[in-house]
């Protein structure tokens, strides 16, 4: 075992507890760096749209939001899924840890696409198959949340948990190509894998910028909340009550 | 600069759009660290509430 380096130590909660808190410092730090660099870049660098005016500036959260909502349910679905074969016990706090921010991230970009459909199609809101998807993957994280606190057994509740964001795993490619198989409102993607960028260069730095700002947001919120999943769970133990933050 | 900043509120005609998009984002982003701050010491208070009663039974 000499200088071997395992990641398996860390699936212990008693071994990840002082990781997550490292790594949830160091993402709030790029975190604020670059919301702070985003949002300069958002309203002062990018130019003016020449179609949507100032409007279009929305776009600087809608997008990222919307990724990430997409992003952080997929991450979830994993980690529920490694907990459910493997009955690895901080997977399935991972995933616990993960919901919250995904229902938040799904609210802002439904929120802000609500503000920004208004002035550009003079409606707050209409049942196309991008926003529906969206809507439904919002319901999905609060099932997930609302089930997870109805079941009083944390392995139950795990398992059943585990199971609702498998099955809800088959939204996400109809959120993601909605705009490809139905004729929708919501345009196309701006940006593509395949196809790259319709947008301008300075335009799109700045859109992934904040993107980056969310995502670190996310793992810092997601590490701060799966150390208190971790102390509450993990409460009679004795690692924890041997922790110095534990008073006396 | 003249009128550079309420210029710079007003979008353009925008404002209520985009104010109201980056508003509730930061209401969000500022409301969810301070949760997860009280339910940390929520529960570091339980735990050591519990961990007091553990020794008072032990001696």
């Amino acid at each position: 075992m000499s200088g071997r380096f395992s990641l398996y130590r860390f699936s212990s909660p008693a071994a990840f507890y002082p990781l997550a808190g490292t790594i949830g410092k160091v993402s709030t730090l790029i975190a604020v760096v670059l919301l702070a660099i985003g949002l300069y870049m958002s309203f002062f660098v990018a130019p003016t749209d020449y179609k949507q005016g100032e409007g279009y500036r929305i776009i600087f959260i809608h997008v990222p939001s919307a990724w990430m909502s997409m992003f952080i349910y997929l991450v979830m679905a994993f980690w529920a899924g490694i907990g459910l074969v493997f009955n690895t016990r901080l997977s399935s706090m991972m995933a616990q840890a993960l919901a919250p921010t995904g229902a938040i991230m799904t609210f802002i970009a439904l929120w802000t696409g609500a503000f920004w459909g208004k002035p550009m199609w003079g409606t707050w809101w209409v049942w196309d198959a991008r926003l529906t998807s969206e809507l439904i993957l919002f319901f999905l994280y609060i099932g997930f949340i609302a089930l997870q606190g109805a079941i009083d057994d944390t392995r139950r509740a795990d398992r059943a948990g585990a199971v609702l964001l498998l099955v809800g795993v088959v939204n996400i490619p109809i959120i993601y190509f909605s705009v490809k198989w139905w004729n929708t409102l919501h345009q196309g993607a701006t940006v593509s894998v395949t196809q790259g960028s319709s947008m301008s260069t300075i335009m799109l730095q700045a859109m992934l910028i904040m993107t980056f700002a969310f995502w670190a947001y996310t793992i810092a919120v997601a590490m701060f909340r799966v150390r208190s999943i971790i102390l509450e769970r993990e409460k009679d133990t004795r690692w924890v009550s041997e922790l110095p933050e534990v008073r006396r | 600069m003249k009128g550079g900043l309420s210029e710079f509120f007003a979008m353009g005609g925008y404002a209520l759009y985009v104010w109201g998009s980056f508003g509730a984002t930061a209401l969000l982003m500022i409301a969810e660290p301070l949760l997860l701050r009280q339910r940390r010491k929520a529960a570091l208070q339980r735990i050591s509430r519990l961990v007091r009663i553990k020794s008072e039974q032990q001696s």
